[in-house]
C-alpha cells in the first residue's frame, strides 16, 4: 500500500500522545513522550524515500545513481538529537520529583493547582 | 476532571485527529515516489562542489550547517539544565559517594567491560574522523564514546565520579566541542564573510583531508555529543549513587 | 549579512564560555559576561532595526544562493518587524539578568548560559527565514525555558511547572513537526519563500489545510491559546523572577510571532481566498482566550500566577489582532506586545520585590501589610491602570489598534469583549493594592491555604532585599507607558507590516535578491471610539477591583495541575483545529 508507511506515523502518534495521557508513571510518560517523536522520524523518512534508490553516499557508485533524499535524514538526525534531549531534562525533572514529592505519579504531584 | 472522564476525551479527540491526520497524509506523493527538488538538486551539485560524496554529512555540516550549529546548542543547553536540575543541595551532599547495595559484580564481568572500553573508543574515533566518507559522523560517533562510560559502568566497574574535577572536565570538554562548532562558524564570517561558510581547502574527494570544514565539524561534533551524553549519564549515575530514601 | 548572525553568535559565544568555565565560580564575573552579551545582543539588534528600515536584509548563512528558485542554504531574513521583537526580547533579558545579580542561587554560571542560550534562541526564532530552522530555534528557546523555569529544585512546586510546561511544549513542537512533514512532502523544500510559491500553485486541499492547523497548534501552544494553555500559570508562577518577566514578556509572544511569520510567508497565497474562514476560528479562539485568562486572573490569590492568568488574557488579545490578517491587525499587536511586555515585566519585578521584603506572594496572607511600602503600592495602582489599557499609554495604543482595525472590517463586537478581558485583568492588580497596600476591605478568614505552594525563596539563603529591582521595576514600568507616546509610533509600525504582509515582496527578496521598498505608510493614530473603550476599561477595572470574589464556576476545577487534563485538553483543542480547517479549507 502506498500510504502504508505514513499511517504508521499517523498510529504512532495518536498512541503516544494517549499513553501520555493516561500515564501513571513519569518515565512511562516520557517514553511515551519518544514514541510520540518516533512518529515525525518515520514520516520524514517515509516522504523522502525513493523506490530501487540507493542510499545518499557517492562513494563506489556511480553520480548518475537515484538516491533517496538525504534532506530528510539530516532532519531526521536533527530531530533525534532534540527528542533525546528533551527525554533527558524529563528524566532529571522526573529523579527531582521523587525526592520531593515521593512519588512518581503524574496524577499525585499536587503543588499546584487552581 | 477524573481519569475516567478524561480517557474519554482523549480518545474522542485523538479518533478526530487521527481522521484528519489520515486524509492528509493521503494527499501526499505515494510512498516511495519523492518528487524532490531540494534532494534532487543536492546530489546534483554536491560531489563538485564539495569534494565528497556523502551528502547527508555535506548536508548536515554545510548546506543546512545552521541548523546542526542550533542542535548543537539545544544538546549543550540540555547538559546544563540537567547538570543545574540536578545539582545537590548542600545537605544532600555527603562527604563520600556511598556504594550501591548490590550483589559484588562478577571478575569475569568486570574485566570485560574494562577491556572494551578501549576499542569501543577507537571504534567512536573511528566513525568520526569518516563521517563525510562513509555513513557516520560526529553524532553517531560520539554517542558511542560516551557509551564507554556507560559500559564501564553497566559491567560493575565503581565509578569514580567525584575524583579530582572529573565532572568539571566533561563540562569542559563538552563546552569546548560546542565552542569548536561556533568558532567554525565564525571561522566562515571572519575569513570569507559568511558565516558557516566552508573556508578550508577542498582536497580530493575520497581522502581523509578533503571537503574542507566537514571533517573539522565532525570532529567538533563527535567531541560535544560525546562530552554532553557523558555529562548527562554521569550526573544521573552520581543521583544513583547518592540514593537516599526520600525526606 | 554579520549584524544578524552575530545576534545569534554572540550570546552562544558567551554561554559556552560561561559553562565551559563553570568550575571557577566567579559570579560576579559571570554577571559582567552575561549581560555585557545580552547588552551586545540588544545593540545588534537595534542597528538591524534601523538597517532594514528601507529594505529587509536577506544573509544567506554559509555563502549558498539560491538557484533558479530552489533554497540550497539557509538564509535569515531581517526586517524590522523581526528584528524589534528580537531586540525587545534582548531587552527584557538584559532586565532579567539584572534582577538575577541579587539571586543567591545560579549553580554557579549556569544560569547565565541557560538565559544566553535562551535569548540566542530567540532571535533565532525571530530572524530564521527557513521553516525547520524556525522549529530548531524553538525548540532550543524551550529546553532553556524548561530548565529555567525548574530552576528552584529544591521546592516542589517548580518541579511540577516545569514538568507540566515541558510535557505540554514537547508535544506542541511534535505537531509543529508534523506540519513541517506534511508540507516538506507537498513542497520538496524548507525554505519559507520558496514554499510560498510552491504552495501557491495550486488550490488548497486537505494536505494544506491540515498542516496549517498542526502548524499553527503548535505555535498555539507556546502561545498559551485556549484550550492550549493550562501548562503557563503553572510554568511561569514557579520561575525565578528574573525568569518570569523574560517569560511573560517575550517567550509567549513569540508563538504568535510564529503564526503570523508562517502564515504571511507560506499559506497566505494558497489559503488567501478563504481569509474569512480562517479569522473566524482564530477570532473565536482569541476572545475565549482572553475571556478564560480575565476570569481566571480575577480569580487568583497567588501574586505571579495572577499575572500569568493575565499574560493568557493578553495573548487572547494579541491573536485577535493576528486574526484580522491584515497589516493593521499586526500594528496594533506590534505596539502592544511591547507596552503590555515592558509593564507586565515590571509588574513581575515589584512582585519579587514585595515577596523580598514581606515574604509572601499570597493575597490573602499579605493582607494590609504593604501599607509600609507606599512606593510599591503606587507602582502596582499604575500597573492596574496601564493594564486596564487607560489611555494614552503603551498598552491602551495596542489595544486600540486592535479595535479600529476590527471595526474596520465590520467586526464591532470584537471590542467590547476586549474592554471586558483587560477589565479583569486590570481589577486583579488594583483589588491587590486594595488589600495588601490600602488594607481595605473584609479581611479573608486566615485559615485557607493557598491554591499554590508558597513560592518562597528559603529563608536561609535569602540575602537583605536589594534596591535595584525597585528601581528596574519603575524604569520598565515607565517604558511601557511612554511607549504609547512616542511621537510617529504608529507611522513607522505600519509601514513595517504593510511590507510583513506583502508574500510576493517577500519571495522576491528571499529568492531574487530583489529589494523591495519598505513602504512608509502614513496613518491615523486610535480614533475617538478607542479611547472611550480605553476610559471604559480602566472605569470597569476599578468596579472589579471593589469586588470581592469573582465567580469562576467549574474554570477553576479545570486547572487541576495534572499533565494528563491538559494533554486530554490540548489533544481537544488540535483535533477540533484541525477538523474545522479539513472541512473549510481543504
Amino acid at each position: 500500500m502506498s500510504v502504508l508507511a505514513y499511517l504508521v506515523a499517523v498510529w504512532l502518534l495518536l498512541v503516544g500522545i494517549y499513553g501520555v495521557v493516561t500515564s501513571r508513571h513519569l518515565v512511562h510518560l516520557v517514553t511515551c513522550l519518544a514514541v510520540a517523536q518516533a512518529s515525525t522520524y518515520v514520516l520524514l523518512l517515509a516522504i523522502g524515500y525513493r523506490s530501487g534508490a540507493k542510499a545518499p553516499i557517492f562513494g563506489d557508485i556511480p553520480q548518475s545513481t537515484p538516491v533517496v533524499d538525504p534532506v530528510v535524514q539530516a532532519l531526521t538526525l536533527t530531530d533525534v538529537v532534540v527528542s533525546a534531549t528533551v527525554s533527558a531534562l524529563l528524566l532529571a525533572l522526573a529523579v527531582q520529583a521523587h525526592k520531593r514529592f515521593g512519588s512518581v505519579d503524574p496524577d499525585e504531584l499536587n503543588a499546584l493547582r487552581g | 476532571m477524573s481519569r475516567r472522564v478524561r480517557c474519554v476525551l482523549a480518545l474522542v479527540a485523538l479518533g478526530v485527529l487521527g481522521a484528519t491526520l489520515v486524509v492528509a497524509v493521503g494527499d501526499l506523493e505515494p510512498f516511495g515516489q519523492y518528487p524532490g527538488p531540494y534532494g534532487d538538486v543536492l546530489a546534483k551539485v554536491v560531489p563538485g562542489e564539495r569534494h565528497t560524496g556523502q551528502l547527508v554529512a555535506a548536508t548536515v555540516l554545510d548546506y543546512r550547517g545552521f541548523d546542526t550549529l542550533g542542535e548543537e546548542l539545544i544538546l549543550f543547553t540540555a547538559a546544563c539544565g540537567c547538570v543545574a536540575l540536578l545539582r545537590l543541595r548542600r545537605r544532600e551532599r555527603s562527604d563520600e559517594p556511598s556504594a550501591p547495595e548490590r550483589p559484588a559484580p562478577s571478575l569475569a564481568s568486570r574485566a570485560l567491560g574494562g577491556a572494551l572500553v578501549g576499542p569501543v573508543l577507537v571504534l567512536s574515533a573511528y566513525i568520526v574522523i569518516h563521517g563525510h566518507l562513509t555513513p557516520g559522523g560526529g553524532f553517531s560517533g560520539g554517542v558511542i564514546g560516551a557509551g564507554a562510560l556507560l559500559l564501564a559502568y553497566a559491567a560493575g566497574q565503581r565509578v569514580r565520579l567525584r575524583r579530582v574535577g572529573s565532572i568539571a572536565m566533561l563540562e569542559a570538554s563538552e563546552a569546548i566541542g560546542a565552542g569548536g562548532f561556533v568558532a567554525l562558524a565564525l571561522g566562515g564570517l571572519i575569513a570569507v564573510g559568511a558565516t558557516l561558510q566552508n573556508f578550508l581547502p577542498l582536497g580530493t574527494s575520497g581522502m581523509l583531508l578533503s571537503a574542507g570544514t566537514l571533517p573539522v565539524g565532525n570532529l567538533a561534533i563527535g567531541i560535544e555529543v560525546a562530552g554532553a551524553v557523558a555529562l548527562i549519564v554521569a550526573e544521573f549515575l552520581e543521583q544513583a549513587l547518592l540514593e537516599e530514601p526520600s525526606e | 549579512m554579520a549584524l544578524a548572525s552575530l545576534a545569534i553568535l554572540v550570546p552562544l559565544c558567551a554561554a559556552v564560555l560561561l559553562a565551559a568555565t563553570t568550575s571557577l565560580r566567579r559570579r560576579r564575573a559571570a554577571d559582567a559576561v552575561a549581560l555585557g552579551a545580552a547588552v551586545a545582543v540588544l545593540g545588534l539588534c537595534l542597528a538591524l532595526v534601523a538597517r532594514s528600515s528601507d529594505a529587509p536584509i536577506v544573509a544567506w548563512l554559509g555563502g549558498w544562493h539560491p538557484r533558479h528558485g530552489v533554497a540550497l542554504g539557509i538564509d535569515l531574513y531581517a526586517d524590522p518587524l523581526a528584528a524589534g521583537l528580537a531586540a525587545f526580547a534582548a531587552l527584557l533579558t538584559v532586565a532579567g539578568l539584572v534582577v538575577s545579580m541579587q539571586q543567591v542561587d545560579t549553580a554557579s554560571h549556569l544560569f547565565h548560559a541557560l538565559v544566553l542560550t535562551c535569548l540566542a534562541g530567540m532571535v533565532g526564532f525571530c530572524l530564521a527565514g527557513d521553516l525547520f530552522t524556525i522549529f530548531v530555534f524553538f525548540e532550543l528557546m524551550g529546553v532553556s525555558a524548561y530548565a529555567l523555569s525548574g530552576f528552584r529544585v529544591s521546592e516542589r512546586a517548580p518541579l511540577e511547572g516545569a514538568l507540566n510546561f515541558a510535557i505540554t511544549n514537547s508535544i506542541g513542537s511534535l505537531l509543529l513537526l508534523a506540519g513541517i512533514g506534511l508540507l516538506y512532502g507537498r513542497t520538496g523544500a524548507l525554505n519559507l519563500a520558496q514554499m510560498g510559491v510552491a504552495v501557491a500553485q495550486r488550490p488548497p486541499d486537505a494536505l494544506v489545510a491540515v498542516a496549517f492547523a498542526l502548524v499553527v497548534c503548535g505555535f498555539f501552544v507556546k502561545a498559551a491559546i485556549v484550550p492550549f494553555h493550562f501548562w503557563l500559570a503553572d510554568a511561569y508562577a514557579v520561575a525565578p523572577t528574573s525568569i518570569c518577566l523574560i517569560f511573560a514578556g517575550a517567550l509567549s509572544e513569540l508563538g504568535l510571532y510564529g503564526v503570523a511569520r508562517v502564515y504571511f510567508t507560506v499559506f497566505s497565497g494558497a489559503l488567501g481566498g478563504h481569509e474569512e474562514a480562517i479569522r473566524d476560528v482564530l477570532l473565536v479562539l482569541g476572545l475565549l482566550t482572553a475571556l478564560v485568562g480575565g476570569v481566571m486572573c480575577a480569580g487568583q490569590r497567588h501574586l505571579k500566577r495572577m499575572v500569568a492568568f493575565a499574560t493568557v488574557a493578553h495573548m487572547g488579545i494579541l491573536l485577535c489582532g493576528v486574526a484580522l490578517l491584515d497589516s493593521a491587525g499586526l500594528a496594533g499587536v506590534a505596539v502592544f506586545v511591547v507596552g503590555d511586555g515592558l509593564v507586565k515585566a515590571g509588574l513581575f519585578v515589584a512582585i519579587g520585590a514585595l515577596e523580598d521584603r514581606r515574604g509572601s506572594v499570597d493575597e490573602h496572607r499579605l493582607f494590609g501589610r504593604g501599607r509600609g511600602l507606599p512606593a510599591l503600592g503606587a507602582l502596582f495602582g499604575v500597573c492596574g491602570l496601564a493594564l486596564a489599557a487607560l489611555p494614552p499609554f503603551g498598552p491602551f495604543l495596542g489595544r486600540a489598534l486592535i479595535e479600529d482595525a476590527a471595526s474596520h472590517r465590520g467586526l464591532d463586537w470584537v471590542a467590547p469583549l476586549l474592554v471586558v478581558a483587560s477589565a479583569l485583568v486590570g481589577g486583579a492588580v488594583l483589588r491587590v493594592v486594595r488589600t495588601v497596600f490600602l488594607g481595605r476591605g473584609a479581611k479573608p478568614p486566615p485559615s485557607r491555604s493557598a491554591g499554590a505552594d508558597e513560592a518562597g525563596e528559603d529563608p536561609a539563603e535569602r540575602e537583605r532585599p536589594a534596591r535595584a529591582p525597585v528601581v528596574v521595576a519603575f524604569a520598565l514600568v515607565g517604558l511601557g507607558l511612554a511607549w504609547g507616546l512616542v511621537p510617529g509610533l504608529v507611522d513607522a509600525v505600519s509601514g513595517a507590516t504593510a511590507h510583513f504582509v506583502d508574500r510576493p515582496a517577500y519571495a522576491a527578496a528571499v529568492l531574487r535578491d530583489a529589494s523591495p521598498h519598505v513602504p512608509s505608510v502614513a496613518s491615523k493614530g486610535p480614533g475617538v471610539a478607542a479611547w472611550l473603550y480605553g476610559l471604559a476599561s480602566a472605569g470597569l477595572a476599578v468596579v472589579v477591583a471593589s469586588v470581592r470574589t469573582v465567580p469562576e464556576g467549574p474554570l477553576r476545577e479545570l486547572h487541576s495541575g495534572r499533565v494528563g487534563d491538559y494533554v486530554a485538553w490540548l489533544a481537544t483543542g488540535a483535533a477540533v483545529v484541525a477538523g474545522v480547517f479539513a472541512l473549510t479549507l481543504g
